[in-house]
């Protein structure tokens, strides 16, 4: 979604990508709010972390989809930040462009790798 | 290219130190902790994944005081990012962004995160049967 006004469009002003940024920040924090909250209240009503139970928690229809929305909102909110971290503080081109290729490919294999997880976890057979 | 030694613009140190100021630092600390927690719980979704024994391999680590030390600093930043960020999104709507309800709403924010904080410390020992 774009917030820039139609003629600041046309005439190409304003930042990039800023204004689109910042909206999706806005967005994955509202929906983090629940899914965060359901995250951790739901690991503290657990009754132990034996693995039987942790599974069996993780492997229900409920638990998996909403895994599926948790970890990557979460992931695409965190890079979003980090993201803005280093555009503050890493101010030497080639540095801050190699930290931001960087940190957006070790978001997008622990992305791969958590829905991996969370498939499995929901599909694969119970040793 | 040359650069001429421009004016600069003022940058933290110039600024007295307000307590608003050091929550904003904060959020942004304990946003790039989370970002490492992410990395922790994807391990963890890994290897409950992976089976009874390589969860119980890694159960055993974050069972040590160091592990327990590192959960329960993420856990505080969760509950700080998550009510400060609370606080942002009203920041967004334009709201609440005069000084006196700035800090008041600072109050709150470091009020809730430590009710949060007990909380969850609470839920814990209930969990290990020690509350």
């Amino acid at each position: 979604m774009s917030r820039k006004t139609p003629l600041g469009r046309v005439l190409g002003l304003g930042a990039a990508g800023g204004s689109h940024h910042w909206w999706l920040q806005r967005l994955s924090s509202i929906a983090l709010v629940p899914l965060g909250a359901w995250f951790a209240i739901a690991l503290l009503t657990l009754p132990d972390f034996g693995w039987v139970g942790v599974h069996a928690w993780l492997s229900r229809p409920a638990s998996t989809v909403l895994l599926l929305l948790l970890l990557p909102t979460a992931l695409h909110h965190s890079w979003l930040g980090v993201t803005v971290v280093v555009e503050d503080y890493v101010s030497a081109p080639v540095a801050k462009t190699l930290t931001l290729l960087t940190l957006q490919l070790a978001h997008l294999l622990v992305g791969a790798a958590a829905l991996y997880a969370i498939l499995r976890i929901a599909f694969g057979s119970t040793p | 290219m040359t650069t001429p030694s421009r004016p600069t613009s003022p940058h933290l140190q110039i600024y007295r130190r307000a307590h608003t100021m050091v929550l904003s630092v904060l959020h942004r600390a304990t946003g790039l902790a989370l970002s490492a927690g992410l990395l922790l719980l994807t391990v963890w979704l890994l290897a409950i994944a992976a089976g009874p024994g390589p969860y119980a391999a890694l159960k055993g680590r974050l069972d040590s005081v160091l592990g327990l030390v590192v959960l329960a600093g993420f856990a505080a930043s969760f509950w700080y990012h998550f009510v400060a960020g609370i606080r942002h999104l009203v920041f967004d709507t334009g709201r609440s962004l005069e000084r006196t309800q700035a800090r008041r709403s600072a109050v709150l924010v470091v009020l809730a995160t430590l009710a949060l904080v007990v909380l969850t410390l609470w839920g814990v020992l209930r969990q290990r049967g020690l509350a």
